[in-house]
């Protein structure tokens, strides 16, 4: 589909040391985190908006799809070119523009990574609280496209909460602004929330402005082990209903617990059966008065061991609980299927209990752990890939976890987005009304659908 | 050794199958950082080291340039989520592009030097870490076909001095101690004997001063990792078995070497890459690792008292550590030995464990990269206000001098045992 011609062309636009075609790679750019695997034909790596409007008009023009990528650490596919085409690299845009200490906003390019970008404002005593757990890797551009999610959004919400306005290339080329530096606005549609969460469907992000916060004086890690998975649910809500909205509350069930607990003996009792690991920030003196609460509610709910950290590495070892999960999952099977589904707080105990039930149908090991604060549970059937009918008793097994997400009033993904692996489950949660609007605006925007196509429904 | 080959990739198969290509090593990786492509990262290795496997792709120039552009530092490995040896594969892929594609003319080159020559032979002063060194002395004219671009030499590189006399010429293969206390067989190295003999000396003061006999076999090798950096594992396989048979026995407590690169090469690289087919072989590599000690751990160990050998004048030091000791587990004590040293002043840089750059040959291949990778490292040096950098790894050490020199820093660089050292090398 690309010929040489278009090939010169876009090396006129960035520069032929910023365009690859060479196998290689094409095989490292044809992967992300879901291990599925879809060649481009060639990679761009463009710097600036005018650079991304121009690729976007020959692409419009020549008619080949374009995909936008960050550092291809989704969940999704979402930045996969599925069919082949262009793989537009947002990389080489990583300068942090600005950091605003009066108005308390930031203004960044797409291509840094959340954890720099979260350590430049912290030295100015500043605050940018979402934190999926690939920060130290994934950019902000991807976190923005997919609206990243992490544990600190039970407090502080996700990324879209913090993006005030943004700098977007249109599928046709146009380079718009959305939204703005102030707290309030209201001319016109909000552009921003759209393409927030739009999985580069609708625009490719070259400039974000953000909200930050203060950073918290001090902040407080709690353990709490309990006797039940009942116990540690009905906690959450205990908690939230006893008016302390936690910055955190991580949730292990007995699964992920015992799969810990064999490979690395943290001395979680044996009567252990959830864990939830819950963490409050702010004034010094009010979490020290959380804390206290939190322990008098949860206490009557079968806590068998409660563990307060009383310094940072105290609270680094109470982290490692969590932080262990994934390299000890391995040990129940080779590979895992990572879901995320959300159900409302209060819904949590029954969700487990539905998958609790999915598992012994399909007898394949389901793990449950991740942001019950929220609701967010990360799902992960874990089986191996090498046994014959293992994937397809996954797939089955997914559909019925989504389904009971949905049927208890929640959603098949919280953070991770559709892109190519939960796109066949879409019916189950979109009515044909909201695809069509969805549709239509895909349209309005890319009528050739260049851009990132083949994605989301 | 046998002849029939095994594809070296089999070797680290199951290995690959662990890699989810999650991205987490686009954080850790000094090379992903120079070179800010995808292809630079660990899973980006195993993904081509993968599509090798299943025959898709060839060992072509494409995958002999993303494979050079490791330095086998292991940060990826420490910080993988499923514990992906990537440096494993690495070494595996390098070895089937070089069985396969044959050896580039510089490793043929290193491999010459390493394996042909001893270490005591002045002769291999053309020294296997040294490539640019050697490669000033071949005419690039010379008559082997280059298979790829060669390496870049010289500029503004600042290349060590070669010493007038090595390290081992000036010492008997036997310094008795006081009987009753360990005797240590002091694994020297390329660089510690020809260029870094200050290294030799210190070290050798030191274990003298415990009271250790120190023996220092005349027939010890090049531990073999330039070769290895190169995919040349045969040229290792021989030289493990020559070190082996000169490091064996001597009744020795310990072997001990000042070389970081060195002793990862005898304490991991040779049991790993001696494989199943020869058991025997292997168990005796597995008993020489298991006795191999660094320096440092080993003068802690013994109860150096750095207040009696390592007193003088007052010095604010910072502390790198070298790539072979982090993925060792060696951190500690170096640096309790330089606290415990009256004078020395140790503040912490920003990044002490991320690697210099140097990687081996990576170096003489991408020192473009190597210079940027190195340039952090000088950054966070410069930013302690350190009157000198202190290392473990001779390899380091030339690779900080050369950064520290082009950022026009006055910044000493010193081997560990060189500040234990001042009072009684005084």
């Amino acid at each position: 589909m690309l010929d040489a011609r278009i090939l010169e062309k876009l090396r006129e636009i960035v520069g032929p040391e910023n365009v690859a075609t060479g196998v290689q790679e094409m095989i490292c750019y044809g992967y992300d985190a879901t291990q599925m695997e879809f060649l481009p034909e060639c990679v761009v790596h463009p710097d600036g908006s005018a650079e991304v409007s121009l690729i976007l008009e020959l692409a419009n023009r020549e008619g080949f799809p374009v995909f936008p990528r960050g550092a291809g650490s989704g969940f999704s596919g979402g930045s996969l070119p599925k069919g082949g085409g262009v793989v537009l690299v947002t990389t080489r845009m990583n300068r942090i523009l600005r950091i605003d200490t009066d108005n308390l906003v930031a203004e960044v390019e797409p291509g840094v990574v959340t954890e720099t970008f979260q350590i430049a404002v912290e030295k100015l005593g500043l605050f940018y609280p979402p934190d999926p757990a690939s920060l130290k890797f994934s950019t902000l551009g991807g976190n923005v496209a997919e609206c990243a999610g992490g544990p600190r959004a039970v407090k502080y919400g996700v990324t879209k909460d913090f993006v005030m306005g943004l700098e977007v290339v249109l599928p046709t080329g146009q380079v718009i602004r959305t939204g703005g530096e102030t707290v309030k606005g209201v001319v016109g549609y909000d552009l921003t929330k759209l393409i927030c969460g739009s999985e580069g469907t609708l625009g490719v992000v070259t400039k974000i402005i953000f909200k930050l916060l203060p950073y918290p004086e001090a902040k407080k890690t709690m353990l709490a082990v309990f006797d039940s998975i009942d116990g540690a649910a009905r906690a959450v809500s205990t908690i939230i209903k006893g008016k302390i909205i936690p910055t955190t509350l991580e949730f292990l069930d007995h699964a992920t617990l015992t799969c810990v607990e064999r490979r690395f003996n943290l001395g979680i009792p044996a009567t252990g059966r959830a864990v939830l690991l819950i963490e409050v920030d702010g004034d010094r003196d009010l979490i020290e008065k959380q804390a206290g609460r939190i322990h008098t509610l949860i206490e009557p709910l079968g806590v068998v061991q409660f563990r307060v950290a009383k310094d940072a590495a105290e609270s680094e070892e109470l982290w490692r609980v969590r932080r262990l999960v994934s390299p000890s999952l391995r040990d129940v099977n080779p590979d895992k299927f990572n879901e995320d589904i959300v159900v409302p707080r209060s819904k949590v105990p029954d969700v487990i209990r539905r998958i609790e039930q999915i598992q012994n149908r399909y007898d394949i090991p389901i793990v449950n752990f991740g942001h019950a604060g929220d609701g967010n549970i990360h799902v992960n059937i874990m089986i191996d890939k090498s046994v014959a009918g293992q994937e397809e008793k996954a797939h089955e097994a997914i559909k019925e976890v989504f389904q009971a997400a949905l049927d208890l009033g929640g959603t098949m993904s919280g953070e991770h987005g559709v892109g190519l692996s939960k796109q066949p489950f879409i019916p189950m949660e979109l009515s044909a009304d909201q695809v069509a609007a969805m549709r239509a605006i895909k349209h309005a925007l890319d009528p050739k659908n260049i851009l990132n196509p083949g994605k989301m429904f | 050794m046998t002849k029939t080959k095994i594809d070296p990739l089999k070797r680290v198969e199951a290995e690959m199958k662990k890699c989810v290509k999650c991205g987490a090593c686009r954080a850790n990786c000094p090379a992903f950082s120079a070179f800010e492509r995808e292809p630079a990262t660990a899973r980006g290795k195993v993904a081509l080291a993968q599509h090798v496997m299943k025959g898709d792709i060839t060992l072509d120039d494409g995958t002999y340039s993303a494979m050079s552009k490791c330095l086998l530092c292991g940060s990826c490995v420490d910080k993988c989520p499923n514990q992906v040896p990537t440096d494993e594969i690495v070494i595996a892929t390098r070895e089937a592009l070089a069985q396969r594609r044959g050896l580039t003319t510089f490793h043929k080159a290193v491999g010459q030097v390493i394996k042909t020559r001893k270490l005591m032979n002045l002769g291999a002063l053309a020294a296997s870490v040294l490539g640019p060194l050697f490669f000033r002395k071949v005419p690039a004219t010379s008559g082997l076909r280059l298979r790829f671009p060669m390496p870049f030499l010289g500029g503004s590189r600042h290349i060590p001095q070669i010493a007038k006399k090595p390290f081992m010429a000036r010492h008997p293969e036997v310094i008795e101690g006081e009987p009753g206390k360990p005797r240590i067989v002091f694994f020297v190295g390329c660089m510690t004997n020809f260029v870094y003999t200050e290294i030799g000396e210190a070290t050798l003061a030191l274990f003298k001063e415990l009271g250790c006999t120190v023996i220092i076999p005349g027939e010890q090798q090049c531990c073999g990792l330039p070769g290895m950096s190169g995919g040349d594992l045969d040229t290792v396989r021989e030289l493990a078995e020559r070190n082996l048979e000169a490091l064996e026995g001597h009744r020795a407590d310990y072997v001990m070497t000042a070389c970081a690169t060195c002793g990862g090469a005898l304490h991991k690289l040779y049991p790993l890459v001696i494989g199943k087919r020869n058991p025997e072989l292997k168990q005796r590599l597995q008993a020489l690792a298991d006795k191999t000690v660094d320096a440092a751990v080993l003068l802690q160990k013994l109860g150096l008292d750095p207040e009696q050998t390592g007193a003088g004048e007052a010095l604010r030091v910072t502390y790198h550590d070298p790539c072979h000791h982090r993925t060792a587990g060696i951190a500690k004590e170096p640096r309790a030995l330089l606290k415990g040293t009256p004078g020395i002043d140790l503040v912490e840089m920003e990044g002490a464990d991320r690697c210099c750059g140097l990687g081996g040959t990576f170096n003489v291949y991408h020192y473009e990269s190597s210079l940027k990778i190195n340039a952090g490292k000088s950054a966070a040096i410069r930013a302690t206000g350190a009157d000198a950098v202190v290392t473990g790894c001779p390899g380091c050490i030339m690779q900080l001098s050369d950064g520290l020199k082009q950022a026009g820093d006055k910044t000493r660089v010193s081997h560990t045992v060189e500040l234990l050292a001042r009072k009684i090398r005084r």
